[in-house]
């Protein structure tokens, strides 16, 4: 009733190949920027930035990197954490190579770095599909974490290995180390994402995008029609690394200021983004950003009902936590094994035809 | 020149060579123990996925499972060993059933990625539920399996062999052989292959999917509660026990997803080449290389037989 | 995107959960806890947490709090994981009158914590852990990490070699090797003891171990080849059981293994059974209940039935280790309320009481702890106590440690240098000026 279709014509090309072309999807865009962008940084305290918006955003850039490999060109990786860690070490040695240099340039060079290195790692995926290619992915995840712990030139031969990051600039606000403003660094992160979320979807639904889906839905058809293997999933292993990588460098300069690589690049956040992925839905941006808010949000907020609504002791909250979130992602797959982003499309068809089913 | 590639190149084989034949020894037996303890692990997998498709990230959790349920009984009951053992099989029996049950009854016909998923979730709600009915300390496996050198090796020849692995080893060969026994001639262990090769054809000769499954998931826990008895003892049953999985992944693509000799051959390869290499090269490197050098080797392999060495071969069609 | 306004929506639950918690509790003292009774590390978090709850339990139960004002101890599980001790931190800083310090217990979340909890203006005490360097406190002003650090440790334990060799001189030409976790915990030593190897002659044999660490086979078959006179290890959980066991079964003497104080609980020892007899640790405190304020606890808390954890665990290494924590908290907070005389102090206060902190024998008596560790003074450029540690061994028949050496000096020239070198590069890398301490 309120949401509908009828009547909005598209006559040129232009509106028809528009990404949001009802008014109504429109202008609730455009709220919701306004609002992330102008009346959340008024709003934002240390909690909310820290344990919340900051994460659910650098995962929702990684977790966008991850679809673009897994949902659009089907090949499944859980590398994740490595590819972050060079995203994360490559921010770290040009911050404190080039003191000046603008952190915005620094994210994007990371992800430059990221991309090259993400697609070495993909050339066995010419050759091996499947869950096959989802454990060899792994090597790079080991090996990666590995050479980062070891090799003392990564960590600027510090004492311990740990990598904290200085603090630094992006368009003359300082957006990293401890002094930074909590709305700046939120701003920094929520526009990249924002820009990148924007290329991720017209590259997907352009000619790129098409090759990978190709390529995913039967990689022997697409080359018999002319789509080139070789190319389709080294560029994707490219383009989703680069995400990645950047995803890797705000959550070091950004969000946690200090990692190891062994624990914050280990090999359950390569199983998270997955998750994130999966759960969100694969093949879509959208999805991206409901899984990374789903498994962001879903165990702060069990946490906060078990131990401050029902008060019980924080072991075994953390157990019926474990309990429950693996209940609801059983629960969820079988209610929606499309994702999240399936359930949101199901709830625009319903609000098209409410108040009246027919 | 000389000096960057010596402790690559020549330095690990001039050790090998000194080290013969006692020391190099002890390094292959014991990459094949180790290779073994990964194996039971792997053994797991292989079954149901060959069974169903599925790729059961949940296993290394089963067997945590199994052995605090098993180390839970015996301690909190003070059941003896053997009684221990029959009830947590039990335990596991019907654990397969409401996996099948509740969850993947509702899952047929989704995508391997999904049920891929759906272990995941299955293996979150089996570390908590483990973890709140025995709690998160370190427990002891008390069924008398002994461990430490066998001293009779180590004062003859002088060659160092854990008792723990030597058990293991010749409980995997038992395991084995049942297995192969109940694959090859008891009926349910032929409905088995049967669902393995095309769940179609198997349907349509009156074969029940479901059961067999159960079936399956009840063998894969039999597995995990072997797997769990052996880790558990080495080090303690304890949450990192959960982690094992990833130790028997590269053995499983190595061997191939679909094939119990492979699961074996596998960890036999992936447990030879990560000792010799942290042995022989760990130390050139700066260590602790083994965890991505299974993965590598692993890696090269699958370069040359896609589908693992024992894998069924994937035939694509368009 | 649609999704960002359900998050909003679904954070301003959680939030308001935590502030309702938070404000029915004013006017006390919190105290949050981050602990780890989950996860891997969980066998090692949970009787440090006990050790730590019960001793707050007991003030509350036993005085009425510190000064009269009862303390409020938040928990929040961790699991030993970076960032959900980021999402503990901002969670527990703001609750009641706001967190007065932080015991992050782990290596990552510490170094996480030292510059937020500086820009936040509230006290670390990384007991005997964390940032070895933030023994400086001259640069270090909001973090503590007395008693000792890891490098006093290291070299402790080269002296103790040196002197079972005869004599310093002796240690030339031995060798050493250093089994560690694969992190940047386990990473801490190894600074220390190349120093050290250069300065005896003793050759240095690195092997390191991944997490978790349940298979180990390569790095002892290495100790069984190379047959170092010493092996130390720097390890953590599921590690140092089988590390203890391995060594056992490759016939390594137990008397000549030496773990650092996070490898030397019972947890540890247990499951290799009497093969862990002999096996050495370093530590800084007691164990057993052979101490008045255990006699209190079990009186105050658990008669009451408030005891946070198994009655028969009191007394093992990692509760005690809980328990002294707690202890020397509650005197830093006690001391930072005399000094600005207030029955409800702020965190900077706090951090005044840890940097005037004196618990000298007398006090250690008046506590219930007499002998049960070293006295404490803490000054302005001293946040690293007196870095003095001595050795326990485990006695398998018994089923208990017994100290088995004095409290050694650590080996101050090559630690302090050491010391002056990385806090001065954390300094000059985060532009801060070192503060003048008269």
């Amino acid at each position: 009733m309120f949401y509908r279709e009828t009547g909005q014509y598209r006559t040129d090309y232009a509106s028809d190949q528009q990404i949001l072309n009802l008014p109504q999807d429109k202008w609730a865009m455009a709220l919701l920027l306004a609002v992330a962008f102008l009346v959340v940084p008024l709003l934002i305290n240390d909690y909310w930035a820290n344990a919340i918006l900051l994460p659910f955003l650098i995962y929702s850039m990684a977790a966008l990197g991850l679809n673009i490999l897994t949902g659009y060109c089907g090949q499944v990786s859980l590398g994740t954490g490595g590819f972050m860690a060079v995203g994360a070490y490559a921010a770290y040695k040009l911050m404190t190579a080039f003191p000046g240099l603008d952190l915005t340039i620094v994210v994007l060079f990371a992800g430059f770095v990221t991309a090259a290195v993400g697609t070495v790692f993909g050339l066995p995926s010419l050759r091996i599909k499947g869950f096959y290619l989802a454990v060899a992915t792994l090597a790079a995840q080991f090996f990666l974490v590995w050479l980062f712990n070891k090799v003392p030139w990564f960590f600027n031969y510090s004492a311990t290995g740990m990598i904290s990051a200085p603090a630094r600039t992006a368009f003359g606000l300082e957006v990293s180390g401890p002094q930074a403003p909590i709305w700046a660094k939120y701003l920094f992160c929520l526009t990249l994402v924002t820009v990148f979320a924007l290329i991720a979807k017209n590259i997907t639904r352009g000619r790129i995008g098409r090759m990978w889906m190709a390529i995913r839905d039967m990689d022997i058809a697409a080359e018999l029609i002319g789509v080139r293997p070789l190319w389709s999933k080294l560029s994707a292993f490219a383009v989703s690394s680069f995400y990645v990588g950047m995803a890797g460098a705000m959550l070091f300069a950004v969000w946690l200021g200090a990692v190891e690589p062994t624990e914050a690049f280990g090999i359950t956040v390569s199983f998270n983004v997955l998750f994130m992925v999966i759960i969100g839905g694969l093949g879509s941006i959208l999805g991206s950003f409901l899984g990374a808010g789903f498994l962001v949000l879903l165990p702060i907020l069990l946490k906060s009902v078990l131990v401050g609504g029902l008060a019980m002791t924080v072991a075994t909250a953390k157990h019926v936590e474990l309990v429950l979130l693996g209940s609801l992602i059983i629960l969820f797959l079988i209610a929606e094994p499309h994702g999240l982003n399936r359930l949101w499309q199901i709830t625009k068809e319903k609000l098209r035809l409410w108040p009246f089913p027919y | 020149m000389y000096d960057a590639v010596y402790p690559f190149l020549i330095e690990p084989f001039a050790k090998m060579w000194t080290d013969m034949p006692l020391f190099f020894a002890e390094t292959v037996i014991s990459g094949v123990m180790a290779g073994v303890m990964y194996s039971l692990v792997a053994l797991g997998f292989v079954l149901i996925y060959k069974a169903s498709g599925i790729f059961n990230f949940a296993q290394g959790v089963l067997a945590l499972f199994a052995a605090l349920t098993l180390t839970g009984i015996m301690d909190n009951f003070g059941a003896p060993g053997w009684l221990a053992i029959i009830l947590t099989v039990a335990i596991m029996f019907g654990l397969a059933w409401l996996i099948q049950k509740l969850v993947f009854n509702h899952l047929i016909n989704q995508e391997p990625i999904i049920l891929f998923m759906a272990t995941l979730g299955l293996a979150y709600f089996l570390e908590g539920a483990g973890d709140i009915m025995w709690g998160s300390d370190v427990k002891v496996v008390n069924l008398g399996i002994p461990q430490g050198a066998s001293q009779w090796l180590l004062d003859g020849p002088g060659l160092y062999v854990e008792k723990l692995e030597i058990v293991a080893a010749v409980t995997a060969a038992i395991l084995v052989t049942a297995l192969t026994i109940f694959f090859q001639k008891t009926r349910i262990g032929r409905a088995l292959r049967a669902v393995a090769d095309d769940h179609q054809a198997a349907m349509s000769v009156g074969i029940s999917l479901e059961k067999i499954w159960i079936v399956v998931w009840a063998v894969a826990g039999l597995v995990a509660l072997v797997a769990g008895i052996m880790w558990g003892t080495k080090s303690g049953v304890q949450f990192s026990l959960s982690l094992i999985a990833l130790k028997a992944l590269p053995v499983l693509i190595l061997g191939g997803f679909t094939s119990v000799p492979g699961a074996i051959v596998g960890g036999l390869i992936i447990g030879v080449g990560e000792k010799i290499a942290e042995v022989y090269w760990g130390p050139a490197l700066g260590g602790a290389i083994e965890n991505w050098f299974a993965y590598m080797l692993a890696l090269a392999f699958l370069l040359f037989r896609p589908q693992g060495l024992f894998g069924e071969k994937i035939i694509e069609r368009v | 995107m649609m999704m960002k306004k359900i998050a909003t929506g679904l954070g301003a639950v959680a939030l308001t959960a935590g502030l309702l918690a938070g404000t029915a509790l004013a006017a006390e003292l919190t105290v949050p806890s981050l602990v780890y009774r989950t996860g891997p590390y969980a066998p090692n978090g949970i009787p440090f947490a006990n050790g730590y709850a019960d001793y707050f339990n007991l003030l509350n139960a036993r005085d009425g709090g510190i000064e009269g004002s009862k303390v409020n101890l938040v928990e929040c599980e961790t699991a030993y994981n970076t960032q959900q001790g980021v999402e503990c931190y901002e969670n527990t800083k703001g609750q009641g009158t706001g967190a007065l310090m932080y015991q992050p217990l782990s290596t990552g979340i510490t170094y996480q914590l030292i510059p937020k909890a500086s820009v936040d203006k509230i006290p670390v005490f990384s007991m005997g852990y964390g940032r070895t360097s933030a023994a400086n406190g001259k640069i270090f002003e909001w973090v503590f990490n007395f008693p000792a650090t890891y490098w006093d440790q290291a070299s402790v334990f080269v002296k103790y070699i040196g002197e079972k060799e005869g004599g310093m001189e002796n240690l030339k030409g031995k060798k050493i090797a250093l089994v560690y976790h694969n992190s940047a915990y386990g990473k801490e030593p190894i600074r220390t003891l190349e120093k050290l190897s250069e300065k005896h002659g003793f050759s240095l044999q690195l092997l390191p171990v991944d997490h978790p660490g349940q298979e180990q086979k390569s790095t002892w078959l290495q100790i069984r080849r190379e047959r170092p006179d010493w092996t130390l290890m720097w390890g953590w959980g599921v590690m140092n059981q089988v590390a203890i066991k391995e060594a056992a079964s490759i016939g390594y003497p137990m008397d000549h293994f030496i773990g650092v104080w996070w490898s030397g609980s019972e947890n540890d020892v247990l499951p290799a059974g009497d093969a862990a007899n002999g096996y050495l640790s370093g530590t800084f405190h007691g164990s057993g209940t052979d101490f008045p304020v255990h006699a209190d606890i079990m009186k105050h808390v658990y008669d009451a039935g408030s005891g946070a954890g198994d009655k028969d665990r009191i007394g093992e290494v990692l509760y005690n280790r809980g328990l002294i924590a707690a202890a020397w908290q509650a005197e830093a907070i006690r001391t930072g309320m005399k000094m600005h005389s207030t029955d409800s102090p702020t965190a900077a206060q706090v951090r005044d009481g840890f940097e005037n902190l004196n618990v000298d024998e007398a006090r250690l008596k008046e506590l219930g702890l007499e002998g049960f560790t070293i006295p404490i003074t803490i000054t302005c450029a001293n946040h690293g106590g007196p870095g003095k540690v001595f050795l326990q061994q485990w006695d398998a028949g018994a089923k208990k440690w017994n100290k088995v050496t004095d409290f050694y000096d650590a080996d101050r020239e090559v630690v302090d240098a050491l010391i002056a070198e990385d806090s001065g590069a954390y300094a000059k890398e985060n532009n801060l000026t070192p503060r003048d301490c008269g």
